[in-house]
C-alpha cells in the first residue's frame, strides 16, 4: 500500500463553449519501480500507478497506461476542448488495487 | 577574468564586471507579487549596491515552476507537512495543532529566523525550534536536520511568511554570532582557497563552470533543488558549497552553520521569502 498518495488536479471552473482548456494533473505517488533492492538485497515490490483516465460528462478524454520508468509524482498536463457544461473525473489506478478520483465541474461563461 | 554575458534581458555594470541577472519579476498564481531584487542593506555598502534573489539568475524553464504553485514541487512536501502538523506523534498525546493551532499563526516568523533565544542562551534555527518541541513539548524523537519529515515542516512554517521580506535582527546578543558569521564569509577554505564572498559577491552572475553564480541569497529556503528531486536546508547548502572547495566541512546543525545562516540571512534583508523556491 503506497503511503501519502494525493492527487491534485487544476481545471478553470468556467470557459466558453468550445474553448480549448489546459487541464494540469498530479498524483503524489512513490512509484516503485520494483527493480530496486533493500538494504539487506531483497527486490523491493513494484507499487506503481499503472493507469490514469479523465472522462468529461461519461465521454472518456484521455486514457493512459503508465509503466515502471514513470517517475515519483507522475504529472500530466493536456488539452481539451470543452463543449458544454459539465464534470471531468480524474481516475488513478494503483498496483495495489485502490482507485483515486477527484472530480472538477466547470460552468459555461 | 573579465566576462560579459549578455542576455535578452538587461545586465548591470558593476565595479567593471559584467554581471548578469535576468530583468524578470516574479508573480505567483497570478496574484502575489514578489521582491527579487532591493536596495543592499546598510551593513553592505561598501560591497554591494543591489541585491537580487537566486530566481533571478535561473534559466526561464526553472523559473517558471515556481510561478505557479500546481507547478512547484516543493509544495507536494508543504502539503505532507500539513499533513504531519495535525498528526498526534509521541509520548505527550500531542500534535503540533494541539499547542500551536492553525498553522497560519506562523506568519511572519520566517523573516526573523535564525534569531536568538534568550531562553537557550544561544542563536537557534527553525529546525532547533522543532526539534525542541518535538522533544520537549511532544516526547517524541528528534528529526534529523535535512531530513525530508524536518525539511517539510521548515518549509510549511515558511511558506506561511511568503511574500514578506527577509528581516533579521543582528543586534543586542545575536551581533556576536553576526560577526562570526561574516568572518567566515570571507574566509577562504579547502584546497581552492575560496570564500563564499570570491563567487557570490565578487562573482556572482558569471559562470563557474556549467552553474551561474548566484548572490547566494537565502530567502528561498528550504529549497526544492531539481538536482537532488527534494526539499534541501540551507545548512545542507553550506555544506555543499564548502566541500566544493575540498574542505573538510562544518557540520549541519553545528554553531558555526547557525552563525553563517544569520550573517547570509542578513545580507538577504529586504527580499520576499519564496519558500519553498525552486533552484537548479
Amino acid at each position: 500500500m503506497a503511503k501519502g498518495v494525493k492527487p491534485r488536479v487544476k481545471v478553470p471552473k468556467t470557459v466558453a463553449a468550445g474553448d480549448v482548456i489546459t487541464i494540469k494533473t498530479l498524483i503524489s505517488h512513490p512509484m516503485e519501480s520494483g527493480q530496486r533492492k533493500d538494504k539487506e538485497g531483497n527486490v523491493i515490490p513494484r507499487s506503481i500507478i499503472n493507469r490514469f483516465t479523465c472522462d468529461f460528462n461519461g465521454t472518456n478524454v484521455l486514457d493512459v497506461k503508465l509503466d515502471p520508468a514513470v517517475s515519483t509524482n507522475p504529472y500530466f498536463q493536456f488539452e481539451a476542448r470543452v463543449p458544454e457544461a459539465g464534470e471531468v473525473r480524474f481516475t488513478w489506478y494503483d498496483d495495489d488495487g485502490s482507485v483515486y478520483e477527484t472530480r472538477k465541474s466547470i460552468a459555461i461563461a | 577574468m573579465k566576462k560579459t554575458m549578455i542576455t535578452a534581458a538587461t545586465f548591470v555594470l558593476l565595479g567593471g564586471a559584467a554581471v548578469a541577472q535576468d530583468g524578470s519579476n516574479l508573480v505567483i498564481n497570478d496574484e502575489l507579487p514578489m521582491v527579487t531584487e532591493a536596495a543592499a542593506p546598510a551593513h553592505l555598502s561598501e560591497v554591494l549596491d543591489t541585491i537580487y534573489s537566486g530566481w533571478r539568475f535561473r534559466t526561464p524553464e526553472t523559473q517558471a515552476l515556481q510561478i505557479d504553485d500546481f507547478d512547484n514541487p516543493g509544495m507536494i512536501f508543504v502539503d505532507a507537512a500539513l499533513d504531519a502538523y495535525g498528526t498526534v506523534e509521541g509520548a505527550a498525546g500531542e500534535s503540533c495543532q494541539s499547542c500551536h493551532g492553525e498553522v497560519g499563526t506562523f506568519e511572519g516568523l520566517r523573516t526573523k529566523m535564525p534569531k536568538f533565544n534568550a531562553e537557550a542562551g544561544t542563536l537557534w534555527s527553525m529546525e532547533d525550534y522543532v526539534n525542541n518541541c518535538r522533544t520537549e513539548r511532544m516526547q517524541a524523537d528528534a528529526w534529523q536536520w535535512s531530513g525530508a519529515d524536518m525539511q517539510g515542516m521548515v518549509a510549511l512554517i515558511a511558506h506561511q511568511s511568503r511574500g514578506m521580506l527577509m528581516d533579521v535582527d543582528i543586534t543586542g546578543p545575536a551581533q556576536s554570532w553576526w560577526e562570526l558569521g561574516r568572518e567566515m564569509y570571507y574566509t577562504r577554505y579547502g584546497q581552492l582557497e575560496l570564500s563564499c564572498a570570491n563567487c557570490h559577491e565578487q562573482n556572482y552572475g558569471s559562470m563557474i563552470r556549467a552553474d551561474h553564480l548566484s548572490q547566494g541569497q537565502t530567502n528561498g529556503f528550504p529549497t526544492y533543488r531539481l538536482k537532488q528531486a527534494r526539499l534541501i536546508s540551507q545548512h545542507n547548502r553550506f555544506r555543499g558549497c564548502i566541500r566544493d572547495t575540498r574542505a573538510e566541512t562544518f557540520a549541519e546543525g553545528s554553531d558555526a552553520f547557525r552563525a553563517l545562516e544569520l550573517y547570509v540571512a542578513s545580507r538577504g534583508s529586504g527580499l520576499s521569502v519564496e519558500s519553498p523556491a525552486v533552484r537548479q
